[in-house]
């Protein structure tokens, strides 16, 4: 690990040393280590940002510039095809399609999820009924059983009422909960002080009333983080529309990605600027989200 | 009192209907399914003809499949490379992004970031960088003086390390949960063991693991589960190689969904799948049986009522 050719002007960085804190020595040592966190740091972002980079140079070439270089070119310099977005999304690949084909899969099952899960969250969390403790067993089971054991017998069932080759098999169990999303929610809606309910009772607010006015408002964190997984897991979804969808019209953006590589002989170029352009939604969606989704996970917590 | 009664079978009423769509799931869509999955891993079944019953013939089989072996060890060897070495490089990397310094929070959100990718698209980018010929990757190894690089997704041999290197570039969604678990541990714990005079080590000896090891045992599940499921990045990478690898990268899922949707053997690769989650009951069971050694709970919920 390096410790001391790291660039000046990291010192400048450093805070004052306290008056009184134990000499030399000890800062000293606190700068190597500081510098050797930093080293780190810039190291592990080399590692994720140097791949990405790559990506965007072969994405910008020219078709006759070759994508492979003896040496590795890791930033765009030379060449600025942004047309190649263009040609991948609309003109010699169906790209905007495939990338509409997955919105309307991911914004049903967002909405699925949300309702469905946001209802049954709400009962766990603040209903008294009988048989709740064994129900809430049993989510937590449905949790841990491997889904391949039921991807058969659903794609089976889908076929035999004609569902195969629609995004129906693909949307419409989200809307019957999701183990994990219900956990979640629940958890979060636990925190939300009873009074409340109470109080609502006592204005005369039906139970409804009380989900709707009082709980659901309170609780945008969670499902905030509930939407956004859902739409990482079903953009991101491949398996399930390799199953379900065989007309390419329907195709979803993951097959359309695998297909470049499995398939056709694709350029690299196109295919760099196909991935950038899938990738681009979640990136976004990241970045104006990610305090809220970090937070979300962390309140959340994972105490066992 | 009748009318506390009332009241409590008009809850009881309402939270029936609240669960009312996870309740027709359960049964439609998780219950049946089982079922049914059961039944067919004992039959013959194309979707065509009706099934015909087996008996433990598909069970039979599966034992002198030459591929399901081989998916089980390519699995295996997935799990055991990847597992010990994500976690470990999770909890390091969380740590580093646990202090509090300048511009942490850049660098925390640049990390988590290849973890909102799809497979899909992480596997296509790699399969460029690992080209061994003209890749990127092996174009630099050679400049750092490496003349024999390793031939990645080309080779029987490095096939698989390939797919835990491309997992290793995700390994900040890890470090996300690492992170809650290392910001819930209370100041005062530290401030503590400093009165006492312990160094760094000892602070991570003594505190930090200790008092993490719910989380690791969370992470260890999950990734022990996760192993068992790869699928995108295994698709994508075994088709991405210029020369064939054989059935290096035929992961068991791989395996189970070519059975099934490509073969049309609906009824025996319902039996893979519950060999599958046989295997993953077994190992879930064993963790847990063993976490009670080694998990530390400050809060024992059981033990407070």
């Amino acid at each position: 690990m390096r410790t001391l050719d790291e660039p000046a002007s990291l010192e400048r960085d450093e805070p004052v040393a306290t008056p009184g804190s134990p000499g030399g020595r000890y800062r000293a040592r606190r700068l190597a280590f500081k510098v050797t966190i930093y080293a780190l740091l810039i190291a592990v972002c080399g590692f994720i940002l140097l791949p990405v980079g790559w990506m965007l140079t072969a994405a910008l070439k020219p078709d006759l510039e070759p994508v492979f270089t003896p040496t590795p070119e890791w930033f765009p310099t030379r060449w600025w095809e942004w047309k190649n977005f263009r040609r991948v999304l609309t003109e010699n690949m169906p790209f905007l399609r495939y990338m509409i084909n997955t919105m309307i899969i991911v914004t049903a099952n967002i909405f699925g999820v949300l309702i469905s899960c946001a209802l049954v969250g709400f009962a766990f969390a603040r209903l008294r009924f009988r048989g709740s403790k064994v129900l809430f067993y049993i989510l937590i089971v449905t949790m841990l059983i491997p889904w391949q054991a039921l991807i058969i017998p659903q794609f089976l069932f889908f076929v035999k009422v004609g569902w195969y080759g629609t995004y129906l098999p693909l949307i419409v169990p989200s809307f019957f909960g999701t183990a994990f999303f219900i956990f979640l929610i629940r958890q979060y809606m636990r925190t939300i002080p009873k009074d409340l309910d109470d109080a609502a009772r006592v204005d005369g607010l039906n139970y409804w009333q009380i989900f709707w006015r009082i709980i659901l408002p309170l609780s945008t964190p969670v499902l905030t983080v509930c939407a956004v997984f859902t739409f990482l897991a079903s953009w991101n979804n491949l398996l399930g529309p390799l199953i379900y969808l065989d007309d390419s019209d329907r195709f979803t953006v993951a097959i359309g990605l695998a297909n470049l590589v499995t398939r056709a002989d694709t350029p690299w170029n196109l295919t760099m600027a196909a991935n950038l352009a899938a990738i681009l939604p979640s990136v976004l969606l990241y970045f104006f989200l990610q305090k809220k989704l970090i937070g979300g996970i962390a309140s959340v917590g994972l105490k066992g | 009192m009748t009318r506390k009664g009332l009241q409590a079978r008009k809850e009881q009423r309402a939270a029936y209907l609240f669960l009312s769509p996870w309740l027709i799931g359960l049964i439609g869509l998780w219950l049946i399914p089982i079922i049914a999955s059961l039944l067919l891993s004992f039959s013959e079944y194309d979707i065509i003809t009706p099934p015909q019953w087996l008996g433990l013939d598909n069970y039979r089989e599966l034992f002198d499949d030459r591929t399901f072996w081989v998916s089980i060890r390519v699995t295996l060897k997935y799990m055991v490379l990847s597992v010990p070495l994500y976690i470990i490089t999770g909890l390091l990397l969380s740590m580093v992004l646990n202090l509090k310094i300048r511009g942490i929070n850049m660098f925390r959100t640049l990390f988590f970031l290849p973890a909102v990718l799809s497979g899909v698209a992480v596997a296509v980018l790699w399969v460029a960088l690992l080209n061994p010929d003209v890749g990127a990757i092996n174009e630099a190894l050679r400049a750092v003086g490496i003349d024999d690089p390793p031939r990645w997704l080309d080779s029987p041999r490095w096939a698989v390390p390939s797919v835990v290197l491309v997992g290793l570039w995700g390994i900040g969604g890890g470090a996300i949960i690492y992170l809650s678990g290392l910001q819930n541990i209370s100041a005062q714990l530290y401030e503590a063991v400093e009165l006492d005079g312990a160094g760094p080590f000892q602070r991570f000896r003594y505190v930090t693991l200790p008092m993490l090891t719910p989380t690791l045992l969370f992470v260890l599940l999950t990734s022990l589960i996760d192993a068992f499921q790869v699928f995108d990045l295994a698709y994508v990478l075994s088709r991405g190689g210029t020369q064939g690898i054989g059935d290096s990268l035929t992961f068991y899922l791989i395996n189970l969904w070519d059975e099934a949707f490509q073969n049309g053997r609906y009824g025996y690769a319902s039996a893979m799948a519950w060999m599958l989650v046989l295997g993953a009951a077994a190992v879930i069971l064993v963790i847990f049986k063993t976490s009670g050694r080694w998990v530390y709970y400050e809060y024992d919920p059981e033990r407070e009522r």
